[in-house]
This record gives C-alpha cells, sequence and structure tokens, in this order.
C-alpha cells in the first residue's frame, strides 16, 4: 500500500502546471466568460484544440486511438492539475462519452470516420438518452427507429438535451423493437443535427441560462451505417458508457478546488468583526464538507486502482456519483450562505464594480444549476437502487 | 388552550388566499416579474382596498389594530403566491418602524398614506460589509444647523426601487460596529443627493443600492429617539423574522403539495414513483418539517402577543428551523421533480428561490443558532 508518487510522476505533474500556466491564458479565459453563445463556444474549440496539438485531449483513450495511454496515477495528476489550476473540462460528450463507445463498439468506418473529428473537436457532440416520459426508468425510451431501406427513420422526442444548440451530431438511443425485455429493443445510433425533421426548442433552467433543450425527431432518415454495433443491442453499448460518466462524475479535483476558494471567501467575510472563516460553526459546516471530500478522493484512488488492473468500474461507481454529487451540492450550498444577501443577484443585472462583491452571482448560478447534479446521468435514487442490488445484493 | 383563528383572522386568510388563487396564478406572476417595476400598482390598490396594508397599524390612525397572528395569517398566503408586491418591505418593515419608533407627528402623516396605499416605503439597513449584524454602520448622519447631513451607502435595500419613502440608518455617534449612536432617519427618496441602482433578485424582487451624498435632512426626519436606533431595528428584525417564517411555512406546504401530487401523476417503471417507499419516506421527513416548522412558528407567535419572555429565543429557533426545513423542503421539491424541477418554465423552483432568500434575510440558519445558543448555554 503506497500512494506516493514515483520521481517520473512528480516530473510529469510539473510538466502539466507549466503547460496550464502557459495555454489557459488570459485571452482565452476571457472568450470563455463570454455571455455571446458564438463566442462561448469557438473558446471551448480553441481550448480543446490546443490540448489536442498537446496530445492530451483524450487522456483515458488508448493510444492506438489517439489517447495518451497515462496510468491511473497519471490521469489522477492530470485532473488534479486541471481543477487547480481551474481550467475547464473538455465538453464530455465527443470525447468522454460516445467516443470510447465508438472504439469499443464500432466498426472500422465509423472508428475512421468520427473519431479523429471529435479528437481535434472539429464535430460537437450532444446525449440523446432522456425523454419525457422516461428519465430515471430510461429503458422504457419511445423514440422510435423503423427500418426503410438504408435508412432508419427517426420519430420521438429527447429532452434535457446538453448543447444541443451548439451540437453537429447526437448520439441517441432509439426503439428498435418492442419485443421482450424493454432493454432489448433499444438501439445506439449517431444522427447528424443536419438531418432535416430534427427541431431543437431551448429549455430555460433555473440558473436563468439556456443550456439545456428538447430535440424533436419528424421522420428523420438516418443511414443504416450509422447504427452502432448490432440493433437491439444498444442497451448494452449504453451501460458501458453510463459507468464511465459516474467514474468521471464524482468531480473530486474539482470539488477540491471550489472548496478552496470557499475558504478564501469566507475569510475575506467579516460578520461583527470577525471572519466569518473563524466563526466555529462556520468551519464546522466547512469540515463536514471537507471530511466527506477527503474520504472521497480516496474512494476514487481505489476503484481507478481496481480499473487500472482490469476491473470494470462498476456498482461501485455509483457510489462515486451519489457521494461527490453530494459534496458538489453541500459545497455550492456552503458558497451561497457565504454571499449572504449578494447570493441573490441575477448576473447581467450589475457589474462585480456596482455589486462590490464578485461572487454572488456565481454561487447563485452553480448553486441552482448543480441541483441537476443528482439528477442526471442516472438519478442519486436509481444509483442507490443498483448498489442496493449489485453490491448487497438485496 | 386552543390554537383557532378568530373569525377576523379566518375572513382575513380566506380574503388573501382568494386574491392568490383568483387573481395570481404562476403565469399572471411571471407576467408581473417581468414589469418594469416587478409588481403590479393595481394590485396594491386591491390590498388597500381589502384592507391588508392597515393590519398591524394602530385603528386611530386608521389601522386594522392587528397582532403578530394577523400578520402571519397575511404572510403565510402570501408566500403561496409568491407575491412580488411589496408587503413586507412598506407595510412590515416601514409602517413597522413608524409605529414602533415614530413621533406623533410622523404617524399621523405616513400612516394613513401606507394603509390608503398611497406610500411604499423601504427600510435601508444593509451595507456591503455588514453581512447580519445591524449595528455594522457606516453611513453617517452629521448634525448640521437645524437638522443632519446624511452620506453612505446601502445595498439590497427591498423595494429601494419603487418606494417614496426610505427609512435608513446611520450613524450619530460611536465606532462602526458599536450598537449604540445608530440613529434611524425618514428621506423622501426622490430628496437630492440620492441616487438608486436598481436590479433583480432570484426572487423576483426588484432592489436598490441607495447612494447618499450631502442629502439634508431636517431634525423631525429622526425616527425614535437619537443614537438609540438599534433597540428599535432590533424589536423590528424579531417581528419581520417571524412574519418571513411565516411566509416560509406557506411555500413549504405549497411545495409539498405539489409534489406528493406529482409523484402521484408521473410514471416510471411502469408505476407512479410516489408508490416507491423510498421517495414516500422522504415526503414523510418534508411533510413532518412543514409540520414542526408550523409549530415553532405559533409558538413564537404566541410568545410574542403574550410578550413573553421566550420570545426572542423561539424567534431564533423558528429562523433556524426555517433555515434547515426549508433547504429540506425544496430539495427534496427539486429531486423529485427530477429535470422539470430544473426548468425557470416550473413554478417549483421559484418557490425555491423565495425559501433562499428569506433565508438569508435579516440572518441565516446558523446566524440565528449562534444566538439561540448564547442565551440558552453562555456560562
Amino acid at each position: 500500500m503506497d500512494t506516493s508518487f514515483a520521481p517520473e510522476d512528480l516530473a510529469f505533474r510539473d510538466e502539466v502546471r507549466a503547460f496550464f500556466a502557459e495555454a489557459y491564458d488570459a485571452e482565452l479565459q476571457g472568450r470563455l466568460a463570454s455571455k455571446d453563445p458564438k463566442v462561448f463556444k469557438q473558446a471551448v474549440i480553441d481550448w480543446q484544440k490546443r490540448l489536442h496539438e498537446k496530445g492530451w485531449v483524450a487522456p483515458n483513450w488508448p493510444v492506438e486511438y489517439g489517447g495518451t495511454g497515462w496510468d491511473a496515477t497519471k490521469q489522477f495528476i492530470f485532473e488534479s492539475e486541471r481543477a487547480a489550476a481551474g481550467v475547464r473540462d473538455v465538453v464530455p460528450f465527443g470525447l468522454k462519452m460516445v467516443g470510447p463507445v465508438i472504439y469499443h463498439f464500432g466498426n472500422q468506418q465509423q472508428k475512421e470516420r468520427f473519431l479523429p473529428a471529435i479528437l481535434a473537436s472539429d464535430e460537437w457532440w450532444c446525449q440523446g438518452y432522456s425523454e419525457p416520459g422516461s428519465g430515471s426508468d430510461l429503458a422504457s425510451l419511445k423514440t422510435k427507429a423503423v427500418r426503410d431501406g438504408d435508412d432508419y427513420v427517426v420519430t420521438g422526442a429527447k429532452i434535457w438535451t446538453t448543447y444541443a444548440q451548439h451540437a453537429d451530431w447526437i448520439f441517441c438511443l432509439v426503439r428498435t423493437s418492442s419485443e421482450g425485455k424493454k432493454q432489448e429493443g433499444i438501439s445506439f445510433l449517431l444522427i447528424d443535427m443536419k438531418s432535416p425533421g430534427i427541431k431543437v426548442n431551448p429549455i430555460v433552467s433555473i440558473d436563468n441560462h439556456h443550456s439545456l433543450n428538447e430535440v424533436e425527431f419528424n421522420d428523420v432518415r438516418v443511414p443504416v451505417a450509422n447504427l452502432i454495433g448490432e440493433q437491439d443491442k444498444g442497451w448494452t453499448y449504453a451501460k458501458a458508457l453510463l459507468a464511465h460518466e459516474r467514474t468521471t462524475i464524482a468531480g473530486v479535483a474539482d470539488s477540491k478546488r471550489h472548496l478552496a476558494m470557499i475558504r478564501d471567501y469566507a475569510a475575506s467575510e467579516v460578520n461583527g468583526g470577525k471572519a466569518l472563516l473563524a466563526d466555529p460553526l462556520f468551519q464546522t459546516r466547512m469540515s463536514d464538507i471537507e471530511i466527506e471530500l477527503m474520504a472521497l478522493e480516496f474512494t476514487e484512488l481505489r476503484v481507478l486502482a481496481s480499473v487500472a488492473v482490469g476491473g470494470a468500474p462498476g456498482a461501485e461507481s455509483s457510489m462515486l456519483k451519489i457521494k461527490g454529487t453530494e459534496v458538489q451540492q453541500a459545497l455550492q450550498a456552503l458558497e451561497m450562505e457565504v454571499a449572504a444577501y449578494f447570493q441573490g443577484v441575477l448576473p447581467n443585472e450589475l457589474t462585480p464594480e456596482q455589486l462590490g462583491h464578485g461572487f454572488g452571482s456565481k454561487a447563485r448560478q452553480s448553486f441552482m444549476y448543480g441541483r441537476a447534479a443528482t439528477i442526471y446521468g442516472g438519478s442519486n435514487e436509481v444509483q442507490k437502487n443498483i448498489i442496493a442490488k449489485a453490491v448487497l445484493g438485496l | 388552550m386552543n390554537f383557532d383563528f378568530t373569525e377576523e383572522q379566518v375572513m382575513l386568510r380566506d380574503s388573501v388566499a382568494r386574491f392568490v388563487q383568483d387573481d395570481y396564478d404562476f403565469d399572471t406572476r411571471r407576467r408581473i416579474a417581468g414589469s418594469d417595476e416587478a409588481m403590479s400598482r393595481d394590485n396594491w390598490r386591491i390590498f388597500a382596498e381589502l384592507g391588508w396594508l392597515s393590519i398591524p397599524f394602530a385603528e386611530e390612525h386608521g389601522g386594522f389594530g392587528g397582532n403578530a397572528v394577523d400578520t402571519m395569517v397575511v404572510m403565510e398566503q402570501l408566500g403561496k403566491g409568491l407575491v412580488l408586491e411589496p408587503y413586507f418591505a412598506t407595510v412590515v418593515l416601514f409602517g413597522g418602524l413608524l409605529q414602533r419608533g415614530g413621533s406623533a407627528a410622523q404617524l399621523e402623516h405616513y400612516l394613513p398614506q401606507i394603509i390608503g396605499g398611497e406610500c411604499l416605503g423601504a427600510f435601508a439597513y444593509l451595507e456591503r460589509q455588514s453581512r447580519y449584524e445591524l449595528a455594522d454602520v457606516k453611513t453617517t448622519a452629521t448634525r448640521m444647523d437645524g437638522g443632519y447631513r446624511l452620506d453612505g451607502e446601502k445595498v439590497v435595500v427591498f423595494n429601494g426601487a419603487s418606494a417614496d419613502q426610505l427609512i435608513v440608518s446611520a450613524r450619530t455617534s460611536g465606532a462602526q460596529s458599536d450598537e449604540g449612536g445608530i440613529s434611524l432617519f425618514l428621506v423622501p427618496a426622490d430628496a437630492p443627493g440620492v441616487e438608486r441602482l436598481d436590479y433583480r433578485l432570484m426572487d423576483g424582487q426588484r432592489v436598490a443600492n441607495i447612494v447618499f451624498s450631502g442629502v439634508e435632512l431636517a431634525a423631525d426626519a429622526l425616527v425614535g429617539e437619537l443614537d438609540k436606533g438599534y433597540e428599535l431595528m432590533q424589536a423590528l428584525v424579531l417581528e419581520a423574522n417571524v412574519a418571513l417564517a411565516a411566509e416560509a411555512v406557506g411555500i413549504m406546504e405549497l411545495l409539498n403539495a405539489k409534489t406528493v401530487e406529482y409523484t402521484k401523476t408521473r410514471k416510471q417503471f411502469g408505476v407512479a414513483i410516489g408508490s416507491f417507499q423510498a421517495l414516500q419516506h422522504r415526503m414523510v421527513d418534508t411533510f413532518m418539517a412543514y409540520e414542526q416548522t408550523k409549530s415553532l412558528l405559533y409558538r413564537a407567535v404566541c410568545a410574542m402577543t403574550d410578550d413573553n419572555e421566550d420570545a426572542v429565543t423561539a424567534i431564533h429557533a423558528l429562523k433556524v428551523m426555517v433555515d434547515r426545513a426549508g433547504k429540506l423542503v425544496f430539495g427534496e421539491a427539486i429531486q423529485m421533480h427530477g429535470g422539470m424541477g430544473l426548468t425557470d418554465e416550473l413554478d417549483i423552483g421559484h418557490y425555491a428561490k423565495r425559501l433562499m432568500m428569506i433565508n438569508t434575510t435579516f440572518g441565516n440558519g446558523d446566524y440565528h443558532q449562534e444566538k439561540f445558543n448564547a442565551l440558552r448555554y453562555q456560562q
């Protein structure tokens, strides 16, 4: 048992740190903070292209497909340094979600067609899983794909589709059969967002932003060549992806940075002549969260280590998802308490100078949108069902 | 011993409830929130006609002569409608301060105007640095010939943008955080040297940061005694926290009801999700949290109307519970509504945002817990 870093790991850490310091520059950060969706989108693409040029855009991909081939330690270091430097994570839909599905289950033609564009961020992906009637019970999905010659004809609707307004492609779970168990008639399709019959309806969320959408499919023709793997076997591929999504959902590194920020913030807030951070009750609120996070960091490491020696991330990833999102939400709630009255200030209403307070609207936005974390990626209730069944054997 | 409302209180409750139900549905509320003033002056006139603006004021000034129970009854129902019109700012805060500390001339002049709906008021107490400490006041009122000169800035002033009259806390002597040496002043919002920057908060209300630059005030602008404003504010804030708690209780009741209803109709895995025991027990918890908060609210209100010495302890306890129970209730409401709970279109998130602003107004749960601890356990 040893969690210390070898000298080459330390050298790697320094290299990563230096890269972020240089490449994630102020000009880029300015554009990433832009309220203009077009400027924001281009900034994200530019950043991911810089990572790609460095060869680091896909830490979790195998070398043969353009990944880094890093071991668990290096991936951990990279992720920790990224979060500590306040560098935004890549948009997950292409690089973390559909990419791995394509290189695991796609055919040669699909790998050649899609993987390079994902790595180069030339094509933006979104995820078509949830439907208005299918949330936690994902397998009950009804969006239909009917075979017609060399095409499928897709009809139905997907919902909560993040960044559909930016996307070139959507990967979808569709129903190709209603025979047998509901999981057995589902297929995994890649659909061009420019296809006739697709309509994107924006959804404004409780943080007053537009990132979510409903995507309608009205007789959308999709070439059969865009089917991943076998027809009716899509659930298997999706499950592999969901488990993958859940290991990254813990967000330990980002939570550590958030905790450090809140700590500084609370040190600068004064109540009754005393720094908020010096207040014993506040300290207890904060340490309750930090202790949980310290444990979670090692829980995540234990899961990563077991994956590294061939264990698939299974039900353990459900625990990472539950605990990780609980910590995220607890931190967001704590930051709101630090912001006090300023938590209510909406973005775009005042400049930070007018407000005289930098944190209010940022805290509010992350708190409000943060409510989604215990709902998406399989709600935490569903994750508990998985643990009860798969781990406890209930 | 009984917990019944009087006949008059039942009528009052039903009158507010009926208005919310018939004239303040969520679409109407959304439209009002999006309007320039984020409130409806037509509604305000209706409130005046229905007598709601007269509730806490003495009969000799044309008021209803109500007590904490009457205010509670109104606030609970206003909470259910997420009513944006500035009842809390004008009647509870501004009117409440005048009622407690106003001179005979001030009462005679302003109370009939408030009751008639002609005067909107605001209480400007918060400063950038002050958080929850009412005594942390940098704004100064300097003695000058025949009056005072007001300089400083107040922030997040509820109804500060629409108010005709402000009551402003200012330092007349002592150091920045001294309880002594604070005085309250009536300031017309259009007085020379008053500059307002207005903006909206997440709960839909419009507030203002207000800068006072050499605002000249006559000697009779003083509300209450010179240098004794802190005591006045403290007494008012106790009342105000009870009124906010009543609003929160109304919101919690509604969120719980909406959530139970939703889980009865939303089907997943072939059944209504409300049939899952894991969710049922959580809804039982939110139900009990609401009932317990309501009990503490009644306890605080009874202690206030009896002028019981436990009132202060009960009010601190109440604000702690409003914080904890409120977060549980809105957190579960959003979670059980799933993705729908995340949308701006649904009302659930809007109730959550109002509960959050209630929590932070005049001290969050932790702040009141420390006050409670000091009262109960200090050696």
